[in-house]
């Protein structure tokens, strides 16, 4: 589903961000990235999406190169994935509704039928009842939750979440972790980037740690990382 | 087919509603707009109303071709079968100079006059009607009127009309140049506008492009919001122009009366107005397309 060969990314100016990394991810695996802020979590999901390129090294998505693909086929990759980001990125000139519609508007989806679709995201996150709410009404873990229906509205094979539960208190956390865990169950296939040691202790999911854009070894016995714990 | 539609609703109403968000604003935009797209197509529209005067005052050219004192008649009817023969002219009028004389007798109310001159001072002459009536080939076949023997003078009547259409040539040619000049300026004044737009929907733009949306997806509501703006600023500056047609018509007919003429204003044309109008929604299109693509090629990722 994801494989990562002999990636290197270097930053322009010389910073190398990640070094030669390796790893695959099996179609319906969950698996959490691991690592202090700036050992290149970020960069690795990013170069999934194809929003940065490979200095060297090849990404495969799906059996396809993404870091070759053509501009104009960026979108339809993307649209295949679904996109989880630590500072939610939600628009505040618009509803939670149609904060979720985005993602159907851009795919040409027909109006009613993505009525539906949206309800049933918002639904799965728990925030039905907030559709005509603006974004900024909502709480740190509501806003993450509505990412987070944007990113699967679109039902796509592939979750990508960068440090999705970075800002929240370890209820919230829990929540958002237990809303991944179903949809792992039912078959997506998901990467969450994240520096939280408890998470990564009381979980049975694969760990890919990273150190200094290096993918450390033996990826089942995960060091915590630090021990500063949920925010 | 039907939701390809529906989207091109949808987002030609967000480019609507983005235009009456800053009401003051679009609207200053589309008068400029309408104000710059008036000079030139105002112009165009006096153009074409001088043009028409010039036509119904000059009527159908003809060229005099004054005889030399001693031709004969021999001379005459010779340069009679000439000329009929000549294909760049229509019609031939011989005027005796002894029927001249009289018709000026006639018309002047000199008889006494011409009574008592001892010798018919005027020449035999013939009325010309040329075939083709543009200002060049009629110059052309008076230089050639002129050079056939016995003849004294070819004098092209209405040849001040020709001058003035040449003046206007040259007013037309102006026009076009403030037209190009000014288009620039509009397709300027869209681009910058789109780009403040562009600015504040920046957020959108880069989320929009992270979870698959295409160039062209990103790209249509400003299309639509710059091809809106010149429809709009082209209606401004038709009512511009017929505002000022409308206040010239007066003092107009006052003038045209004065002169026991019938000459009347025309308005933009059916097919004027609607160029009018395509051109300037072109010209929105153009700059709202140049300045996302900027922005769009700015913004690429590595």
């Amino acid at each position: 589903m994801i494989a990562f060969n002999q990636v290197s990314k270097r930053y322009p100016g010389g910073y190398e961000a990640l070094k030669q990394v390796s790893f695959e991810l099996a179609k319906g695996e969950m698996a959490f990235l691991s690592g202090h802020s700036g050992a290149g979590k970020s960069t690795l999901l990013k170069l999934i999406a194809a929003i940065e390129r490979p200095t060297s090294g090849s990404v495969l998505v799906n059996n396809q190169n993404v870091s070759v693909l053509k501009k104009g086929a960026l979108p339809y990759l993307r649209r295949n994935l679904g996109l989880i980001f630590q500072d939610h990125k939600l628009l505040f000139d618009r509803t939670v509704f149609e904060n979720v519609l985005l993602p159907l508007q851009i795919c040409g989806f027909d109006h009613r039928e993505s009525g539906k679709r949206v309800r049933a995201a918002l639904d799965k996150v728990g925030l039905l009842n907030r559709e005509k709410s603006n974004p900024i009404a909502l709480s740190g873990g509501e806003q993450q939750r509505l990412c987070i229906a944007r990113a699967i509205v679109n039902r796509p094979s592939i979750l990508l979440a960068d440090e999705p539960t970075g800002n929240l208190d370890a209820e919230y956390a829990q929540e958002i972790m237990a809303i991944f865990n179903s949809f792992h169950q039912v078959g997506v296939t998901l990467l969450i980037s994240t520096h939280d040691a408890d998470m990564l202790r009381n979980s049975h999911v694969r760990v890919i740690a990273l150190k200094h854009g290096e993918i450390q070894h033996p990826e089942n016995h995960p060091e915590p990382v630090n021990s500063t714990g949920t925010a | 087919m039907m939701s390809a539609l529906n989207q091109h609703l949808g987002v030609m109403k967000i480019a609507l509603r983005r235009m009456f968000t800053s009401p003051l604003a679009g609207f200053l935009n589309v008068l400029v707009i309408g104000i710059a797209l008036s000079l030139p197509a105002g112009m165009y529209v006096l153009l074409k109303n001088t043009q028409n005067l010039v036509a119904q005052l000059s009527g159908l050219p003809q060229i005099s071709l004054f005889m030399m004192m001693e031709t004969t008649r021999d001379d005459v009817a010779q340069l009679r079968n000439q000329l009929a023969r000549h294909e760049g002219i229509r019609g031939i009028e011989f005027v005796s100079r002894t029927t001249a004389l009289e018709q000026l007798g006639k018309n002047s109310g000199l008889d006494d006059v011409i009574a008592g001159l001892e010798d018919n001072p005027l020449p035999d002459a013939f009325v010309i009607s040329p075939a083709a009536i543009d200002a060049k080939s009629l110059e052309e076949l008076r230089n050639e009127l002129q050079q056939l023997p016995g003849v004294e003078l070819a004098q092209l009547d209405s040849a001040w009309a020709y001058k003035l259409e040449a003046i206007l040539e040259f007013a037309r040619i102006a026009v076009l140049v403030l037209a190009s000049l000014l288009s620039l300026g509009l397709i300027a004044i869209t681009f910058n506008t789109i780009r403040l737009q562009i600015l504040t929907q920046r957020d959108e733009i880069q989320i929009s492009r992270l979870i698959g949306a295409t160039d062209a997806f990103i790209r249509r509501p400003f299309m639509y919001f710059g091809a809106l703006q010149g429809l709009f600023g082209g209606i401004a500056a038709w009512l511009i122009i017929a505002l000022g047609l409308q206040l010239l018509k007066q003092p107009l007919a006052t003038l045209s009366q004065l002169y026991s003429s019938t000459f009347t204003l025309q308005a933009l044309s059916f097919s004027d107005s609607l160029s009018l109008l395509l051109f300037s929604v072109y010209l929105g299109w153009l700059g709202a397309w140049l300045s996302v693509a900027r922005h769009l090629s700015q913004t690429e990722p590595r």
